[in-house]
């Protein structure tokens, strides 16, 4: 198996209902964006589990560098005020 | 009447059977991962429809029969699926051409069954009509990726399917349950898209850059119970618990 030359690799960012945003689901290989999304169906839909399917290539996303931890994200640490946590939130407002 | 009906649906039943086993046969071995979850998933698909018409068959045939002893306990000449389906797995390329002639069958049979005067029938064709489009559209573009693909991928899909095509003239065969059930307003006319197989067929063959195999159509007759060699060991592991340990049940 891992001699054989290798599909690359796919991220797959599923919606699980309308009005909800993509969140990824997890990663597979296909040869091409089409077997991407087909296989993406079988291997992470087959329990109902979306409405709606997005494939990117692993190779193209870019992420930040977990050794830059620190100055990227520690600065936010003590800044609570940042938080919209002051607002009363009405019972009916699901999803935030 | 109520006879022929049965049989009408264990042949519809049947084909999706062997068919499903044979996928399920792959469990655990696909290619890779994904396809592998891919052709089970297909084959559950297949079980699920195995399911809806051997429970109407059940209910037609009275006491003691169930969708299981419809399903495990037959002799094999009473078995009434197309002896394409019973075709081993010889390898993926066969996997994939066997799915894609049946699935392009399904595409035209199931359409007409949802016009069927027996209500039953039409809503288990409704309900699988979609699952149906799936599978066609997963083996088509199997179809044409192997069919475009290296070297060694054409010659075995070409292979397969100068072995498997010369089957599937038996579709289309009109046996005496089908011509029954076709007076009654229930079966189509299978002979009657035919024609529109083939086109289509050869349709993707063309983009799939395969040629048509110049062989004679095989004469065999899978849906009047006579099977081919294979049959009998399909049969020996679909039914071995049930022979074994009569009357089980998880």
């Amino acid at each position: 198996m891992s001699n054989k030359k290798e599909w690359p690799l796919f991220e797959i960012f599923i919606r699980s209902k309308n009005g909800l945003e993509h969140r990824h689901a997890g990663s597979l290989h296909a040869a091409d964006p089409t077997m991407a999304l087909e296989n993406a169906r079988d291997v992470y839909t087959r329990r109902q589990e979306g409405v709606s399917i997005w494939v990117v290539e692993s190779k193209d996303i870019h992420a930040s560098n977990p050794e830059q931890a620190g100055e990227l994200f520690e600065p936010a640490k003590d800044k609570v005020y940042r938080h919209p946590t002051f607002y009363e939130l009405p019972i009916e407002l699901k999803h935030i | 009447m109520k006879d022929q009906l049965t049989k009408y649906l264990m042949m519809l039943g049947d084909n999706a059977m062997i068919l499903g086993h044979r996928l399920s046969e792959l469990c655990g071995h696909g290619p890779t991962l994904e396809t592998d979850i891919a052709l089970t998933n297909i084959s559950l698909d297949l079980y699920g429809q195995v399911r809806s018409y051997f429970q109407y068959a059940a209910e037609l045939s009275g006491e003691g029969v169930t969708e299981d002893t419809i399903a495990f306990l037959r002799k094999e000449r009473t078995y009434l699926n197309v002896v394409l389906l019973e075709q081993p797995n010889e390898n993926f390329a066969h996997v994939i051409v066997r799915q894609f002639l049946y699935d392009m069958f399904q595409s035209f049979l199931t359409p007409a069954l949802m016009r069927s005067t027996d209500e039953r029938i039409a809503a288990i064709a409704a309900k699988s009509i979609k699952e149906t489009k799936y599978h066609l559209r997963f083996s088509t573009q199997w179809m044409k990726r192997l069919g475009a693909g290296t070297e060694e991928s054409k010659s075995k899909i070409q292979a397969a399917v100068n072995h498997l095509l010369p089957f599937t003239d038996e579709l289309f065969v009109m046996t005496a349950v089908e011509k029954e059930m076709l007076e009654q307003g229930i079966g189509p006319d299978l002979q009657s898209f035919k024609e529109d197989y083939y086109i289509k067929v050869q349709e993707v063959l063309e983009q799939a850059e395969l040629s048509l195999p110049e062989a004679a159509p095989r004469v065999v007759k899978g849906k009047t119970g006579i099977h081919s060699e294979h049959m009998g060991y399909i049969l020996n592991e679909l039914q071995y618990m049930q022979r074994a340990y009569p009357q089980m049940e998880w």
